[in-house]
């Protein structure tokens, strides 16, 4: 059966709390999960109470602080700062969103962080991907062509035909939609999920492709696609304001017409 | 712990190449199942309250059982189509979510039968 309840050695336990320092004015507190696979230990939320006068705008900003000032064990993924390069998703304040695009002051009370859910934890905020992005190389997303490439210029795309990928082409794979799937969570092994969804009609939309047919064939599978129940977590949840359900619909309707 | 490169487990088998056809089925059986649902609630609402009789001669009529039939076909095919999505959904242990999904639509179809079969005596027998 698929799991409603979190096992044994998951449960979640109240941890450790870090005070502002003394004379913070503007404080706020981050409950943050952690586990460290080396201790044996169950999961646990960690408190930090920072001062926001000294901290920076965003979530990451936070976490951040509380990494090279407070906590230096704590573990997440970051790098661009500035939401081009997916690394910092996680689920904050019971939402999947970018720390480093999600304001602090958008957040009423405390800041709950914790990581992607129903993904395999490797340590505190950083989940297990590889299977994520091993969906990702599963649909082929490069340009997939039959005829051979003209000698003297690239292939050509009208302004029209590039306008198509608009809503496609922004998605940076941070994994937030996936990971806010129900599908998802209960069968990730075989439903490939909204963001490789939208990954794939990105190449099934671009004029370039030639191979939309083989591309439908790979997807027309009562899990890889049709697992898709239109819950739209996917899109509610999407720090770049896209829409992967709109996506996984267009392949739906692509598949359902030709079969008639 | 599984030694398998990432890539093979999610290609798995392969596509089954199936699903449009589920899609369709269960499509055209709920938008079927709107005005059958409305007509035979509409329906009931005299029946119920008239006598014996009066409910038998409001099945035997030809537009009414044909209609009945039309329901009940309709309807157990839509609720074993989506109760196999349900099982699907959340039974995780293989024989599990197979035997039960053999059970249902047999069970879909038995009830299916009687049910027409109910409405074609009162249709056909004198």
């Amino acid at each position: 059966m698929a799991e409603f309840r979190l096992p044994k050695n998951s449960v979640v336990q109240k941890g450790k709390t870090f005070q502002a320092p003394e004379g913070a004015k503007n404080t706020k507190r981050f409950l943050i999960y952690r586990w460290d696979p080396s201790t044996g230990e169950n999961p646990r939320t960690d408190t930090y109470e920072l001062d926001l006068d000294s901290c920076g705008p965003m979530v990451l900003d936070a976490v951040l602080k509380i990494k090279n000032e407070v906590d230096p064990t704590l573990s997440f993924r970051r790098s661009c700062r500035e939401g081009v390069c997916g690394s910092c998703a996680m689920n904050i304040d019971g939402t999947n969103t970018l720390a480093c695009t999600k304001a602090i002051s958008d957040i009423k009370g405390d800041v709950k962080i914790y990581p992607l859910p129903h993904m395999p934890v490797i340590k505190d905020l950083v989940p297990d991907l590889t299977n994520f992005y091993a969906q990702y190389a599963a649909i082929k997303p490069w340009m997939w062509t039959q005829s051979t490439p003209p000698p003297d210029r690239e292939r050509l795309q009208s302004k029209e035909d590039r306008a198509k990928l608009d809503g496609l082409y922004e998605c940076i794979l941070c994994a937030s939609c996936s990971t806010s799937c129900p599908s998802y969570w209960w069968n990730g092994d075989r439903y490939l999920g909204p963001a490789a969804l939208l990954q794939a009609y990105r190449w099934i939309a671009d004029s370039r492709d030639e191979s939309t047919g083989e591309r439908l064939d790979e997807l027309e599978d009562p899990f890889r696609l049709f697992r898709c129940h239109t819950i739209m977590n996917c899109t509610n949840t999407c720090p770049k304001g896209l829409n992967p359900g709109k996506a996984i619909g267009e392949i739906k309707r692509m598949i359902a017409m030709r079969a008639l | 712990m599984s030694m398998r490169a990432p890539l093979a487990q999610v290609r798995g088998h392969g596509s089954a190449k199936s699903g449009a056809h589920h899609w369709w089925a269960q499509r055209l059986s709920a938008i079927a199942l709107v005005p059958l649902l409305l007509w035979f609630i509409a329906s009931l609402i005299s029946v119920a309250t008239a006598d014996y009789a009066t409910a038998m001669e409001w099945v035997r009529s030809p537009y009414n059982s044909a209609l009945l039939i039309l329901l009940l076909g309709a309807l157990f095919y839509h609720a074993q189509l989506g109760m196999q999505v349900v099982l699907e959904d959340y039974i995780s242990t293989p024989w599990l979510q197979v035997t039960s999904i053999v059970l249902v639509r047999f069970l879909a179809l038995l009830l299916a039968i009687v049910a027409i079969v109910a409405v074609l005596r009162i249709a056909l027998g004198g």
